[in-house]
């Protein structure tokens, strides 16, 4: 009997196959990631393993607990920027930290937050407002290797000039350079930073919410996932924000087929900073 | 469920410009008539911070509507989504587009390679990718993609180039269906 599936139906079955595998065998589930994305890596990933069939992973995934981890770490290690998006930041700190000034206790969830720098770029803007000790901050991602690296703060050097540039751009006006020590090809984030940080795993498609937080960041992670995980991941991060709470997601992510946009007053639409309606 | 927004018989349009593109793609979208009955992803190489300004002058000269994508947009016959500064877009089998920031792909973010290959495997023989001007080699793998699941390729004739690099460099894959100047496009597309 022959078949003529075409070579885009044999690789959706060969891509369910594995997600399949990777589910029942390390219960990670990639099933509603985004497909585009993650074919891609994917794809890359085979290339640096020599392998040229997406099936052929399976049996390597199975029986090679440290090849599944490497790949794993590469599906999700997303390298961000200090202050990215300045206006963005600019916006947090005109409008929304001044809200947060009034409460004498704030609780801060910065969901996804890959290699960290985002997380460290609010922490700094927090102390600069006088408000770092009275913040409680939870940086999140279900990567263990990016929680490694969000929590050891080091950078390398030649993103510095960016990092400034952005910093100014986002109305900082003092020294950024202050908030860490250069050693060899890398910054260094002061200690004291991470300090008021607390770094957990947690995965949005499988874990449960946060409580009573007054800000969620969670900026470029909603793109990664299918319509109906982003629905579920912005029903999650809506529970886990108390009432008047604010949120703050990607520039080009979309709320509009969201049913949690109708608990949501607009701070800035076009930024895609929102704030909870009350109780 | 495959390119189920797509429009009549399913049929999509992706296009990758870079240096000279703007002008190329502004004569492209002012040539097509306002029931053009397809959708048409565009990636064109801009700066990370671009805020817009290749949109405002496309959309000026363009008579079908021209936005900005947005992650997950429905993806629309007759509608024109161009690629935000800073993000790779791609298609997904459920007629959405989605944005990612995955590193740039040979210098560049959004990538017409990244677009061309991920629409290949949803719209298959149905899709068009058509390379214009441009100063690198962006392109030619994306161009190599379509042709290996089924789609018609075509590049804009080098002569006709503002910048001939990249549609050399997809010329040089052996993979082009159709090699036409810029002032022939609109016809092709008008007869698909």
């Amino acid at each position: 009997m022959t078949k003529t599936d075409s070579l885009a139906q044999l690789e959706h079955l060969e891509l369910k196959l594995l997600l399949e595998a990777i589910s029942q065998h390390y219960g990670y589930d990639f099933s509603d990631y985004a497909r585009a994305s993650m074919v891609r890596r994917i794809k890359k990933y085979m290339e640096s393993v020599n392998v040229n069939r997406i099936s052929a992973l399976i049996p390597l995934f199975l029986h090679d607990g440290q090849a599944f981890q490497t790949f794993v770490e590469s599906m999700s290690v997303v390298v961000t920027e200090m202050f990215r998006d300045p206006d963005v930041f600019k916006v947090l700190r005109e409008e929304v930290i001044p809200v947060l000034k009034t409460y004498p206790f704030i609780k801060i969830w910065h969901a996804g937050c890959a290699s960290g720098q985002e997380v460290y770029s609010i922490a700094i803007m927090l102390e600069e407002e006088g408000l770092l000790d009275r913040c409680q901050i939870y940086a999140t991602d279900f990567n263990d290797e990016a929680l490694r690296m969000a929590k050891k703060g080091i950078y390398p050097s030649d993103d510095v000039e960016l990092y400034e540039k952005n910093y100014r751009d986002s109305g900082g006006r003092k020294t950024l350079s202050d908030n860490w020590v250069s050693q060899y090809n890398a910054i260094k984030i002061n200690s004291r930073f991470a300090e008021r940080i607390t770094f957990a795993s947690h995965n949005l498609v499988t874990d449960g919410a946060f409580g009573e937080m007054n800000l969620v960041m969670c900026r470029n992670v909603l793109i990664y996932f299918n319509e109906q995980l982003q629905d579920r991941a912005l029903n999650l991060i809506n529970e886990s924000l108390c009432p008047r709470g604010f949120l703050c997601i990607g520039r080009r992510e979309n709320l509009t087929f969201s049913e949690i946009r109708k608990s949501l007053e607009d701070v800035n639409n076009k930024l895609r900073i929102y704030r909870k309606k009350g109780a | 469920m495959r390119g189920k927004y797509s429009g009549n018989g399913g049929k999509a349009i992706v296009i990758g410009a870079s240096a000279g593109g703007i002008n190329a793609l502004g004569f492209l979208f002012s040539e097509l008539e306002e029931d053009f009955p397809f959708p048409l992803l565009v990636t064109k190489h801009v700066g990370a911070k671009d805020d817009g300004g290749a949109l405002r002058v496309l959309a000026r000269q363009s008579s079908l509507p021209v936005r900005l994508a947005r992650d997950k947009d429905a993806i629309m016959a007759g509608t024109i989504l161009l690629a935000p500064a800073g993000y790779h877009m791609q298609v997904e089998e459920s007629g959405v587009i989605s944005l990612n920031m995955e590193p740039p792909v040979a210098f560049v973010r959004p990538s017409i390679d990244v677009l061309f290959q991920s629409a290949a495997r949803v719209y298959e023989h149905a899709l068009v990718a058509i390379v214009l001007t441009g100063a690198n080699s962006d392109g030619a793998d994306g161009i190599r993609a379509v042709k290996d699941f089924g789609g018609t390729t075509v590049v804009q004739c080098p002569d006709s180039s503002m910048i001939s690099t990249m549609p050399q460099a997809s010329l040089g894959t052996g993979c082009v269906d159709y090699q036409l100047p810029l002032e022939e496009i609109p016809a092709f597309l008008d007869q698909l």
